[in-house]
């Protein structure tokens, strides 16, 4: 308090100190309704999963939480009930094995280039490099029609949902500028202990560099799990459809049962939203460092 | 002790690369190109090799799995997209809609990530739950954006945005059809997006802010500049590039355009025309009507558009390196 009190300016201290407390009110206003704009749909989505379907649209009293029930997760379940409609399990499965390999396979193989970008010598590197960094600003949608006409005899399989995505220019160049800052001292020390270039990179640099792969591992999770143009192309049949592709299907039945719907995408986003709130501050991290080093 | 135990952990490890440590050598050689292969063959197969395709189909009338032949018709592609009225006017159309979405979309969207961020970005008690909830829509695919937000816009006086405007009106403003009529599809498109998107732009410029070093507000308040003087002078100065980064991946984004979109037409829930962009076209011409070479064509059309996007922003990071 004294502290506080010499550094201040003693003159009009206390209007001074009633116009910062009406400013901190003020941003908490502010806040209160920028937080409600993002959090409204979600919480409506929600909410909604546990509301009779016909409540669902029915304005403002849409947000009430009343005569919430599981009816409607007990509808999706009993709605996709054969092969032609798929099952949510089915669905569910799908999404999770590809988005596990492609997370999986893309930590592996894009780092494992970085490093070798990074940190090793030899000929013809310069050059790949330089070529990948101009691959960085291919998107996926400038490739996605001619990838369907090269693979369409792959159609309707789980690897050909996942393969096209584990290299990626972008990854590479994230790890890479994370590896540039390995300190040389601990290759060299790796080296003297005789391990070779695989030992080396997998004992001792990944060790080091985690904050990498989880920034990898996030932005790739994300883009995978939601992924959406591909599957339209690639997927047609049911046993292989993943989430959301599954979602705009169901969510075009006839007659609508809303509430359904919205149990659906509660089911699809819920276990995401539980792992982003626990780990927070690593997807912040993670979307910070990948526009501060691109 | 460590001294003592460390001879002891080495001895084993030590004495067995040795012998091998030629063979290590050899292995150096090739371990280079063996660590990147496995990426570059990926990177080569699934995108070198669709993207020298899209170029090569442009230049075809062809479609998937049809007994008539590829044919060569050079640009003709190219030509009729701009000058056969039945496609031409689409594509523009679905140009047009790009373009105007990025003149939305781009400052509306920069300006609001600088907005919260500078909001989130002070010291205040409860925020950690504030920025919770503003970064929640981060994690939601946008094919689950577009679904929750088609119900939020539903038309008539059950839907939700009408029935919080008809609130807080008085019942002066009318429901509104907003995904259907030509007027409002593609701004309500818009406001989807950027409910869904805005948080990853601000979480960059809030990392940004953090950067600028405290000393200049010091300099400036010294200066008796107010807190918008200094806002202008000091932090805007120092998040330029930020600022720039932000409004030209937010720009490629907009060219990107497709999941919101496509999803909603399908179920025929949007106006199409008004909200048609071309990655839809594309999807519409090289898939459902299985026109591949034309949705080629437009590809590379795409591609070009893209890749001047990203030029600029090159030069633009560039000249903040010079200054």
């Amino acid at each position: 308090m004294t502290i506080s009190r010499t550094t201040t300016p003693t003159t009009g201290g206390g209007s001074m100190k009633r116009t910062r407390r009406w400013q901190t009110a003020l941003h908490y206003l502010i806040l209160t309704v920028v937080a409600l704009f993002f959090f409204l749909p979600v919480y409506y989505l929600i909410v909604g999963s546990f509301r009779p379907s016909r409540q669902v649209l029915s304005g403002l009293s849409g947000f009430v939480p009343t005569n919430l029930s599981l009816d409607n997760y007990v509808g999706v379940f009993e709605h996709l009930n054969s092969d032609a409609t798929g099952y949510f399990s089915q669905f569910a499965v799908v999404s999770i094995v590809v988005t596990t390999v492609v997370v999986a396979g893309s930590l592996i193989v894009n780092s494992m280039a970085a490093y070798s970008f990074a940190r090793m010598k030899w000929r013809g590197k310069k050059v790949l490099f330089l070529l990948v960094i101009i691959l960085t600003i291919i998107p996926f949608e400038a490739v996605a029609l001619p990838l369907y006409y090269m693979f369409s005899g792959q159609r309707d399989t789980i690897v050909i949902q996942a393969i096209p995505f584990i290299a990626n220019a972008f990854s590479i160049f994230l790890f890479y500028t994370f590896f540039l800052d390995v300190p040389g001292e601990i290759e060299e020390a790796a080296r003297l202990d005789g391990a070779g270039p695989f030992r080396t990179f997998f004992q001792v640099i990944i060790p080091i560099t985690k904050p990498a792969f989880a920034t990898v591992a996030i932005l790739t999770f994300l883009a995978q799990w939601g992924s959406y143009l591909w599957p339209v192309l690639m997927v047609s049949d049911a046993t292989v459809r993943p989430l959301p592709l599954a979602i705009s299907i169901f969510q075009n039945q006839q007659p609508p049962e809303w509430g359904q719907v919205l149990a659906f995408g509660t089911m699809f986003i819920v276990p995401v939203l539980a792992v982003f709130l626990i780990f927070q501050r690593w997807f912040v991290a993670s979307i910070s460092s990948s526009a501060i080093k691109g | 002790m460590t001294t003592q135990i460390q001879p002891i952990q080495r001895a084993p490890i030590a004495p067995r690369p040795r012998p091998r440590s030629k063979a290590g050598l050899s292995g150096h050689k090739y371990a280079g190109p063996l660590f990147a292969s496995p990426a570059l063959i990926g990177l080569a197969i699934f995108l070198v090799a669709p993207f020298v395709l899209a170029v090569v189909l442009s230049f075809y009338r062809v479609q998937l799995n049809s007994p008539r032949p590829a044919r060569f018709i050079g640009f003709e592609q190219y030509t009729r997209l701009f000058t056969d009225p039945d496609l031409s006017a689409a594509f523009g159309h679905a140009l047009l809609n790009n373009f105007t979405f990025a003149v939305i979309v781009v400052p509306v969207q920069t300006v609001l990530a600088l907005g919260l961020a500078v909001l989130v970005n002070r010291k205040l008690r409860g925020m950690v739950i504030f920025r919770t909830f503003i970064f929640m829509p981060l994690v939601f695919p946008l094919a689950l954006t577009a679904v929750i937000w088609r119900l939020i816009y539903s038309r008539g006086d059950e839907g939700l945005l009408n029935a919080i405007l008809g609130f807080f009106s008085g019942g002066a403003l009318s429901s509104q059809d907003w995904l259907g009529s030509p007027s409002t599809a593609l701004g309500s498109i818009i406001v989807m997006s950027i409910w869904q998107s805005v948080s990853f732009q601000m979480i960059i410029v809030l990392a940004a802010l953090q950067s600028v070093p405290t000393e200049l507000y010091e300099a400036a308040s010294l200066d008796r500049a107010n807190k918008w003087q200094q806002f202008m002078n000091v932090t805007v100065p120092g998040i330029r590039n930020t600022l720039i980064f932000v409004a030209l991946i937010t720009t490629i984004f907009s060219f990107r355009l497709f999941d919101q979109v496509y999803l909603l037409s399908r179920s025929g829930s949007v106006d199409r025309g008004s909200t048609e962009t071309v990655m839809t076209q594309i999807i519409n011409t090289g898939f459902d009507n299985n026109n591949v070479g034309q949705a080629a064509a437009m590809t590379v059309i795409f591609m070009v558009i893209i890749t001047v996007i990203a030029i600029i922003q090159r030069a633009a990071v560039r000249q903040r390196g010079g200054v």
